[in-house]
């Protein structure tokens, strides 16, 4: 029998905070971003800021694909799941990210929309198959770990005939967000200032630890891949304390288990074949951003619900009071929103940063608001 | 009534349950003779009554419960809708510190469902029931059409005596009291869902699902008067459970995650699907609230019932008036310990 926790090899964790408390220099500020959600969500979870000194601060980006799909393109979603001939098949978080006036795929859903919460993109083709009737849309988002399983299961569809099969492309591109955090107008505007950053794990897996190669050459930020294991990301930490302490910055890769130079050089041949990048696709907080998103090729266009059903992105605000955008650039912590705790909590999220487990916010609240009281004491309260 | 009052025998291989066998006639007096009176057989479900008449405990006070089935598959590795449902019932009942004493049975089949399924089903829920030696003393069958219910439905409901003297309650907890709980956590929850249609994945993980009033009996005799409440930590899990109690009694609580126990299968399950251990269901665990004088003669009594083996001191009722659970890692950070937000993953009891 084993305890929660224990395998994760607590003793040397500490160790390794241990080093990162005596290397950290007291006079010195180090920002650093953990890019992807699944580390934010590992840092809040395990309680790791708890162990680093307070010159070592993490600051939280916006890898989490939920949280940066912007309002126009859950309000598609919406509009396309009312056709009455479209079933959509949605990951079950992008169920609750609120679009305009307040409506879900949720709430759509609860008024008769067909939209069924699937666990891959393969469900979806799965569905398509039983039931031949149905146009089966399949609300494709993610990064460059979820491109080529979308490749995959199209593929499928091609091979089996599929013709009631399609997918709504959402997928992201991990380094032109970092480029656009280091370098982007927004960015230059509100001044945000990171020494390193803690590269993404499966990311890189499949992209490679070159990608990132720009961050040391052209802005001078170093880099550390790290894997989602909470020890991972704190020997992560340790290596871009050393790297800011010697003035380096080069790419190192703490994640070498699993990432290589050049990455998974299949996946990324099977991207290509199908994919193309968009001139720009809009992310929530980042603003529109050139060569940042996929789109299907126009050989497969028969498989892309964009053309098929010749759906419209109409550019929507967020929420008046929600920082998200903010939070997402590393610009505001979350309880540095308004509305964090007290309007918007992950039973009722405003903002889509509160919906994923790994957004920011709902990170910061579900495990971290005891450090913060003044939006703790405002919402706690009972679920109903 | 006897069996050769009917035209033609129940295929209970191929047969399926028609509209007429919840209309009243004989062909439900014939699915009962056939199915239920046989599983659950007993002497107050067999005076054939519309109600059960049983005697009246001699003291204590009354405690009952009542809780709907909708588990998703109806079949899963440990178990199944009808174990669960005796089960679920009488471990509500057992959580007042109750002798559970009595249970009732309603059941809302679809048209269509397979009579096979249906007869394994009753036999399970009266294995359940006789190895509990909580009877099934009445029970009702209604069949909706095809489409109007996943299959079946099971609704229980039971009464329970509660000893004299023994005050347990939700609300009971105070700072400095100390949290309980009988054994490894997550079991159901993962069970189910490794047998979710589009989710399969491999694992030896057997739900948990069990009766657990005879380890309550031992509990309430170790440490009765030091107990202040019990609660088995279903739906949303032990997350979901200690915020109850944290609301429920105006308390905070601090739990050390190194202390929980787990399985290294639930662990890895809950990786793969991105879920936390602690948010998980049971069905076969508790959690107790304890003062700190009887915490030691607790344990040792639930470590000496089969049921208790792995039973841990998890944490501490503290003051905080914000209510809050908390979890020093077993890095020595902290966090919070949340309800779930939003549905998990649908219907898992
Ligand atoms: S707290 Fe809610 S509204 Fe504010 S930034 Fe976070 S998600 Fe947006």
């Amino acid at each position: 029998m084993k305890h929660v926790g224990e395998y994760r090899d607590g003793a040397l964790a500490q160790g390794i905070a241990a080093a990162i408390r005596a290397e950290a220099d007291p006079m010195r500020s180090y920002r650093l971003m953990e890019f992807c959600g699944g580390h934010t969500h590992a840092i809040a979870r395990y309680g790791l800021e708890d162990l680093l000194p307070p010159q070592v601060r993490m600051i939280h980006g916006p890898g989490c694909p939920v949280c940066v799909l912007p309002v126009g393109r859950i309000d598609a979603a919406i509009r396309l799941a009312a056709s009455p001939e479209i079933t959509l098949c949605t990951y079950g978080d992008l169920m609750r990210v609120p679009g305009s006036n307040g409506d879900s795929l949720l709430k759509a859903k609860a008024a008769g929309a067909d939209i069924r919460m699937v666990y891959s993109t393969l469900d979806a083709v799965g569905i398509a198959e039983r039931e031949p009737t149905r146009e089966v849309v399949f609300f494709a988002i993610g990064f460059e770990t979820t491109s080529p399983p979308t490749a995959m299961a199209i593929r499928l569809a091609a091979q089996s005939g599929l013709s009631n099969f399609s997918i709504f492309c959402n997928h992201v591109l991990t380094p032109a967000a970092i480029r656009a955090i280091v370098a982007g107008p927004e960015a230059r505007r509100d001044g945000v200032k990171i020494d390193g950053f803690v590269g993404p794990a499966h990311v890189s897996t499949v992209i490679g630890a070159d990608a990132y190669a720009f961050c040391a050459t052209e802005f001078a930020k170093p880099v550390a891949i790290a894997g989602f294991e909470p020890l991972d990301v704190l020997q992560a930490v340790l290596m871009l304390v050393r790297q800011v302490n010697q003035g380096r910055h080069e790419i190192e890769n703490q994640y070498i288990r699993a990432v290589t130079a050049n990455g998974n050089r299949k996946a990324q041949a099977l991207v290509a074949e199908m994919f193309e990048p968009r001139e720009a696709f809009e992310w929530r907080g980042l603003g529109a951003l050139p060569h940042s998103g996929l789109r299907l090729r126009p050989a497969w266009s028969r498989f892309d619900a964009e053309t098929r059903f010749e759906i419209e992105t109409v550019a929507a605000a967020d929420h008046p009071g929600c920082a998200c955008g903010a939070v997402l650039r590393g610009v505001k912590r979350p309880e540095e929103c308004r509305l964090f705790g007290v309007a918007c909590t992950p039973d009722s999220p405003i903002g889509a940063c509160m919906v994923s487990s790994e957004g920011a916010c709902a990170a910061q609240w579900s495990y971290g608001r005891f450090r913060s009281p003044a939006a703790s004491v405002a919402a706690e309260r009972v679920p109903a | 009534m006897s069996r050769d009052l009917f035209r033609s025998r129940l295929d209970l291989v191929g047969g399926r349950v028609e509209m007429t066998h919840g209309a009243g006639g004989r062909a439900m007096a014939q699915l009962i003779e056939a199915i239920f009176q046989p599983a659950l057989a007993n002497d107050f479900l067999g005076q054939g009554n519309d109600q059960a008449v049983m005697p009246l405990p001699r003291s204590g006070r009354l405690a009952m419960s009542t809780d709907g089935y909708v588990v998703s598959p109806l079949f899963f590795p440990g178990g199944d809708i009808g174990s669960l449902a005796v089960h679920g019932t009488i471990n509500d009942i057992a959580m007042s510190g109750a002798v559970p004493l009595y249970l009732s049975v309603s059941l809302i089949i679809e048209e269509g469902f397979p009579l096979a399924d249906l007869d394994r089903i009753a036999q399970s829920m009266g294995a359940a029931s006789r190895a509990a030696g909580v009877p099934v003393v009445t029970g009702d069958t209604k069949v909706v059409e095809r489409g109007k219910a996943d299959g079946l439905f099971i609704s229980t409901a039971g009464v329970g005596v509660v000893p004299p003297g023994l005050v347990l309650s939700g609300d009971r907890a105070r700072p400095g009291d100390r949290v309980v709980l009988s054994g490894s956590i997550g079991d159901h929850g993962i069970a189910i869902l490794s047998s979710r249609e589009n989710l399969e994945f491999e694992t030896a993980i057997l739900s948990d699902s069990v009766a657990l009033h005879d380890l309550v009996a031992a509990m309430v005799a170790a440490a009765g008067p030091h107990l202040r409440l019990m609660r088995d930590p279903t739906r949303g899990g032990v997350a979901a459970t200690l915020n109850e109690i944290a609301h429920q009694s105006g308390v905070g609580i601090v739990i050390e995650e190194g202390t929980i126990p787990v399985k290294s299968q639930v662990i890895a399950a809950c990786d793969l699907l991105g879920i936390d251990p602690l948010t998980v269901a049971n069905e076969g665990k508790l959690i107790a609230v304890v003062d700190p004088a009887g915490a030691g003669s607790l344990l040792a009594a639930m470590r000496a019932h089969p049921l208790g083996g792995e039973a841990a001191l998890i944490g501490t009722v503290v003051e905080d008036d914000r209510h809050f659970v908390q979890m020093r890692t077993a890095f020595g950070g902290g966090r919070i310990v949340d309800w779930l937000a939003g549905e998990q993953l649908p219907r898992i009891c």
